[in-house]
């Protein structure tokens, strides 16, 4: 396939599917349509060029795809005739408000609570993005049939329980963007988490959902969180050359090669975290972008200012009260103040029994033990962190943790 | 679009006067709404006949078809635009505090 035309598709999807979702009021139908129209486009444009508006074309050409097959199914006839005359009335592209209604009615359906958060991110893209099945079932590991059959059941069920093609209501949009912006979110972690696999898939999942959150931002200028998301996949991004080192195994923030962060999107992150933070709404997105900005901006890791850090994830607290959040606190603070006061906060949260079997948690305590030269504790720690079964690459780690503190300090 | 919502109220649940005053309110809104078909509270669960009909007799036991910790103790039929509706009518019932409310869309025939 023609990778130009691909980038084009792939640009002017979000719009067709979701004017033609409307004009349909069936989010299956307008997703054929206008896959039927890129073919169309592949054996058309190469003789004839690109037309001038490439998606106002696909727009057009998935409606008449749409109408005829509604016709020949000649189903609905309720929509058909709305459909007619919505063709009467309306142009491709008229109004850009009307357009804007539309992409985001789109997102928010596919990105609605009633469906299972699992389908969520993998119809998002697929209906807002244009990925293919294949691409998708390929992201997420499991067989192509597997995928198509969770997608056909989540637009069944959107069908079936009336989950609404629209923009919410004012008082509804605060909490259903937040729907929209963890499927966001999780989309990029699709990509960002298993870096060390298919390194091509990923890092496209990581770009798409920094263009959708690019796209979201246009549609929501006045919703800080969307900038402080954008901000946050700007930001992360920036470190993914650093994150694996030669052999494919994940470099920790502090040992990674700065040089090798793209400065580009630092500049751009950093800039509109500064610019979400003065609308005085700060949320979740906003406060881990500015985290990631003071990490990101800092000449070196010693050279970070861990005391912002650290009033930034009390506040970040106030959103998100979970002991992740809680733990990354603990370790700023013993950054910012002295690895005690760290340990203070580390042994309130182990109360929970929860909490205690979490190996991770453990690390960090000993990492805070050994410093302040409690090697014996350390060691202890270390290994319950081990009973806990971490990943193997973890427990190479952790044992190589635990030899060089049990050797004798003169040896 | 209608749909039957299944109230499943928390343990412990009672319906005093202050329960029939919110649910009073909540369906003359919704009446006020067109949303509101019908509604009902169901009696304990120990009254209720199962049938099943074995060569064309029907056979009675007692209790409910399936047994489940949770219990239906009513249910609101309404005929909303779409789910984000019907969503916000069923939180307003007093049985969703602290409970559940199981909504189920009924399938549509052509008119």
């Amino acid at each position: 396939m023609n990778a130009d035309h691909e980038h084009v598709f792939r640009t002017h999807w979000w719009r067709a599917v979701a004017t033609v979702a409307r004009l349909v009021g069936d989010l299956e139908i307008a997703e054929d349509a206008v896959q039927d129209a890129c073919a169309v486009a592949l054996v058309q444009w190469p003789d004839r060029g690109v037309p001038h508006n490439p998606g106002a074309w696909l727009v057009s050409t998935a409606r008449h795809k749409a109408l005829d097959r509604l016709r020949r199914e000649s189903m609905r006839p309720d929509k058909e005739a709305a459909m007619m005359r919505e063709l009467g009335e309306i142009e491709p592209g008229a109004g850009p408000g009307a357009a804007r209604d539309d992409e985001l009615s789109l997102i928010f359906m596919c990105c609605h609570p009633a469906l299972d958060i699992g389908v969520r991110v993998p119809l998002t893209l697929r209906s807002v993005c244009g990925l293919g099945t294949a691409e998708i079932a390929a992201a997420f590991l499991v067989p192509e049939a597997t995928m198509a059959q969770r997608l056909v059941r989540a637009k069944r069920k959107i069908r079936q329980a009336g989950i609404p093609f629209r923009v919410p209501d004012r008082e509804d949009i605060d909490r259903r963007l937040a729907d929209v912006l963890r499927v966001v979110y999780l989309v990029f972690t699709a990509g960002h988490r298993a870096a060390s696999g298919d390194t091509i898939i990923r890092a496209d999942l990581c770009e798409e959902a920094i263009r959708l959150t690019r796209v979201l931002r246009e549609l929501l200028p006045e919703e800080p969180e969307v900038t402080g998301l954008l901000a946050l996949l700007l930001l992360t991004d920036a470190r993914r050359a650093a994150r694996l080192d030669s052999r494919g195994q994940i470099v920790l923030l502090t040992d990674q090669d700065r040089g090798l962060w793209d400065r580009r999107a630092v500049a751009e992150g950093a800039a509109l975290v500064e610019q979400a933070l003065r609308y005085g709404r700060p949320g979740p997105y906003q406060l881990q972008a500015a985290i990631a900005a003071c990490h990101s901006t800092a000449p070196s890791a010693e050279a970070t200012d861990w005391r912002e850090i650290a009033a930034l994830y009390n506040e970040l607290i106030r959103h998100e009260p979970t002991p992740v959040v809680e733990a990354n606190r603990a370790i700023a603070v013993a950054m910012a103040e002295g690895p005690a006061a760290g340990l203070v906060i580390l042994d309130t949260l182990l109360a929970n029994p929860q909490v205690a079997q979490w190996s991770q948690i453990h690390v960090g305590r000993a990492d805070l033990l050994a410093r302040l030269g409690r090697a014996a504790d350390a060691v202890d720690a270390y290994r319950r962190a081990l009973e806990l079964e971490p990943p193997a690459a973890e427990r190479a780690f952790l044992q190589r943790r635990i030899r060089e503190l049990s050797a004798p300090a003169d040896a | 679009m209608r749909y039957l919502c299944l109230v499943y109220p928390r343990e412990g649940f009672r319906v005093d006067a202050e329960v029939v005053r919110e649910f009073t309110a909540a369906r003359t809104a919704m009446q006020d709404a067109g949303v509101f078909i019908s509604a009902g509270q169901l009696q304990p669960v120990e009254a209720t006949t199962t049938m099943r009909v074995r060569n064309g007799e029907p056979l009675l036991t007692d209790g409910p078809f399936a047994e489940m910790k949770e219990q239906v103790g009513g249910y609101v039929l309404l005929d909303c635009p779409d789910l984000d509706d019907a969503v916000r009518w069923a939180s307003r019932l007093p049985g969703a505090q602290g409970g559940a409310v199981e909504i189920r869309p009924l399938v549509q025939y052509p008119d």
